[in-house]
């Protein structure tokens, strides 16, 4: 998984019928990546510090739907205890 | 697997159900120099390691999955071991 | 499936236990013709690889399918010594 900033979302009218009621948000992956689409799993919202589970595990989120997503908001982050 | 440092402790409190009662750490990969190589990772932790750890963190579904026992859950990333020491040929 | 060659060893005393008497080994990915690209796995030996040996690694969840490596929280396996690399 892999800390993002929720910078957006995206709307779609024409769309998979699995992401139908999905909310697809617009993450910026943290520091300073890139922004990807993400699926929200949680109820995120917009500047919301998240992590997000990528790739095949990613649709478990939503089981036993089959959402062909790669990228899910799996957690919104209350704080980090960060050393170094 | 590659060998990483832990560098954080994550709090969420809403977060997916696979995902409670289990330590989330932000870990920090490491090149063979022990250099930090990209970005920070969050992982699940398998093994109770803490912050200052070197550890062995895998990166697929089903070992990160398996290791913190959570079958068919959104995990992509766990540590599964805690490095004692590395040895170059 | 990668070529990479053997340069160390990792122990690790508290693991999964699934890993328990596995050894893992430190291996830098290469070309074909033997020079160091970048990154580095940690891989399960299943083949009694040595030092220094080029080897042949398969990732992510088919590593699971090297000898001995079923169920476990592998994604890097040795599933070859690398004899030769013979290119046109």
């Amino acid at each position: 998984m892999y800390l993002g900033k929720v910078i957006g979302r995206v709307v779609s009218s024409v769309k998979d019928q699995a992401l139908e009621g999905k909310k697809l948000l617009l993450v910026r992956r943290l520091p300073n990546g890139p922004a990807v689409v993400a699926i929200d799993a949680v109820g995120a919202g917009a500047g919301e510090t998240v992590y997000v589970c990528r790739g095949r595990e990613a649709a478990f989120a939503f089981k036993p739907q089959e959402v062909p997503t790669e990228a899910s908001i799996v957690a919104i982050i209350d704080s980090i205890e960060r050393e170094l | 697997m590659i060998i990483a440092r832990v560098v954080g402790n994550v709090v969420a409190t809403q977060k997916q159900e696979a995902h409670e009662g289990k330590k989330i750490l932000l870990i920090q990969p490491l090149d063979l120099e022990n250099q930090p190589m990209g970005d920070v990772i969050v992982a699940l932790d398998a093994v109770d390691a803490g912050v200052g750890d070197r550890v062995l963190a895998v990166q697929e579904g089903f070992s990160a999955m398996t290791s913190v026992g959570h079958v068919e859950s959104p995990i992509d990333a766990a540590v599964v071991g805690i490095v004692d020491m590395v040895e170059f040929a | 499936m990668v070529l990479a060659r053997v340069v160390g060893t990792v122990v690790a005393t508290r693991k999964d236990p699934r890993l328990e008497g596995k050894k893992l080994l430190i291996c830098r990915q290469v070309d074909p013709d033997g020079n160091d690209e970048k990154g580095y796995f940690i891989a399960v030996d299943t083949v009694h690889a040595g030092f220094r040996e080029k080897v042949l690694i398969v990732q992510g969840s088919s590593a699971r399918m090297a000898y001995g490596c079923k169920d476990t929280p592998v994604d890097a396996a040795i599933v070859g010594i690398v004899d030769q690399v013979a290119q046109d």
